[in-house]
């Protein structure tokens, strides 16, 4: 019964028993179990990317209105395993003129960043790996490492395609940055700390709210941001294979390029994870602070939910072009989630001391005030275009 | 999990080791025959035309400064966001005046047209 209510610290205090009975010193066992829980979690974790890619070929196959792999197994659900074992079994193809050390290392950092990401997860109310106090700026940080890998593979692919691609993608990527890490500060705001944990926590302990019903526009602007970073479509002029044939990964073949893959989707699904807990509650739900495992199971699936939508909006609209997609962010997103930051904290500061209810509805009214505003400054800009338009088509008649 | 910075950096190694497994694994596995037709560089199927590492464009030079400003104003914002609960309300007021500051900044560059891609 105690397992089931703190599974970690039961395991940990086993391990350490039986260490120590082996006569080890203090320091090695707990270096030995740290070790163990770590490689534990990133196979648990790779195994998870690896059941992403059968999820994410079955829902684009549905959108299509086909079926997706289903000769492999019940459903197609071990059509991952041959296709991994296909691309180690590939040929490794290096470019002749291509940078040796840049070109092997790209693809290792990829997948890295992400499986970076995964230590300051709150999966459970005690099961989590580290609890930074910064957890936030660790999580900008080390979304910054796949961005370098990016223009890693591009330089060193001794290809004008790839690094043409490599370029417009970073340029993408660097100027979504801006927009998330402002939608990152509105949960700081709200929790008053940075640290993933209390983040979850200010939103399931003694009357929290999820701060989807806070700030709903600091969720939507945090959605299309992180989906502006992962690389997906509707910005995904970097997989445009009608245009830049395939971007940075024209030049990998075999198990690299199989990294570049599985980095992007289990990048997807973190990302999905993050909408989750720093949203939609992390793992709250009924019965969870009892029961950890349950918690567990409540985030991962608040993460596939997240998962879902951001595919959702991958097969659902095309691809923008780049003009657009940096007007977008610099003319539109920036100053808008500027906007919400400052009306966040005011409106958050002033009404800090004052019954739930009343703060959730205050806050959320501010939230639909700044989006009438916002649609009052389009439409009036989109009449004036309108109208230059029409006066300078009846000056060209005459 | 007494140092959580030690448990993070050992996370780090980790994570980095297990994507240099798999391309071991792939190395060990994988046959090698190269030929010279392979090993060029790919162009829709042509012989390739000019120099492969073309000149930089400078507009991505524009947008990665104004990225860099605001960027590290975000920086400085973050230990503004933790400390709104136990700081008074001028704190707030203080915060929103420097975001609008560099608000200004960004309606310069728009108007100058830094954010246009030509």
């Amino acid at each position: 019964m105690e397992f089931l209510s703190d599974p970690i610290k039961v395991i940990y205090e086993w391990l350490m028993l039986t260490f120590t009975g082996w006569s080890w010193a203090g320091w090695v066992s707990s270096l030995v179990i740290n070790l163990l829980a770590i490689v534990g979690f990133i196979s648990a974790i790779m195994v998870l990317d690896i059941l992403l890619v059968w999820v994410e070929r079955k829902v684009v196959a549905r959108f299509q209105d086909r079926l997706g792999p289903n000769r492999v197994g019940p459903f197609g659900i071990f059509q991952p395993f041959p296709d991994i074992i296909k691309l180690i079994l590939k040929e490794d193809i290096t470019p002749e003129g291509a940078d040796r050390v840049p070109f092997n290392l790209a693809p290792i950092l990829s997948l890295g960043s992400v499986l970076f990401l995964w230590a300051v997860v709150p999966l459970a109310s005690r099961i989590y790996g580290v609890d930074l106090n910064v957890a936030l700026l660790y999580l900008v940080a080390a979304g910054s490492i796949g961005t370098l890998s990016i223009i890693m593979a591009g330089w060193a692919s001794n290809n004008k395609y790839a690094l043409l691609g490599a370029y417009r993608m970073v340029a993408n990527m660097i100027s979504y940055e801006i927009p998330m890490v402002v939608a990152l500060l509105i949960p700081t705001v709200l929790a008053g700390s940075m640290s993933l944990k209390t983040i979850t926590e200010a939103q399931s302990t003694n009357g929290g709210v999820w701060f989807v019903l806070v700030s709903p526009l600091g969720a939507l602007i945090f959605l299309i941001a992180a989906i502006a970073e992962l690389g997906r479509s509707p910005f995904d002029l970097n997989e445009g294979e009608s245009e830049i044939v395939s971007g940075y990964h024209i030049e990998y073949s075999g198990m690299k390029f199989g990294l570049f893959y599985a980095g992007e989707l289990l990048h997807a699904f973190t990302f999905g994870g993050f909408v989750a807990a720093l949203f939609f509650g992390g793992w709250h739900g009924p019965w969870a602070e009892q029961y950890p495992l349950l918690g567990a199971f409540y985030f991962v699936a608040k993460a596939m939910f997240g998962y879902w939508v951001i595919m959702w909006v991958k097969y659902t609209v095309p691809r923008i072009r780049i003009d657009h997609m940096l007007a977008f962010n610099w003319k539109f997103l920036t100053p808008l989630a500027f906007a919400l930051l400052m009306v966040t904290a005011v409106v958050h500061r002033v009404l800090l001391d004052v019954p739930t209810w009343l703060y959730v509805a205050g806050m959320f009214l501010s939230n639909v005030i700044l989006v009438w505003i916002t649609v009052e400054v389009l439409r009036a800009q989109a009449r004036r275009e309108r109208e230059a338009k029409a006066s300078a088509q009846l000056a060209a008649a005459d | 999990m007494e140092n959580p910075w030690v448990y993070l950096g050992l996370f780090l190694i980790v994570g980095l080791l297990i994507p240099v497994a798999a391309i071991v694994m792939s190395a060990i596995l994988a046959p090698r025959k190269p030929n010279p037709i392979k090993m060029s560089t790919y162009e829709c199927g042509m012989e390739t035309v000019g120099d492969n590492w073309i000149q930089f464009k400078a507009q991505y030079y524009v947008f990665a400064l104004a990225f860099l400003i605001f960027d590290v104003e975000t920086v400085f914002l973050f230990p503004w966001a933790m400390s709104l609960n136990v700081m008074p309300l001028f704190v707030a007021v203080e915060g929103v005046i420097f975001i609008l500051i560099l608000l200004a900044g960004l309606y310069y560059i728009w108007q100058k047209g830094m954010l246009d891609w030509v």
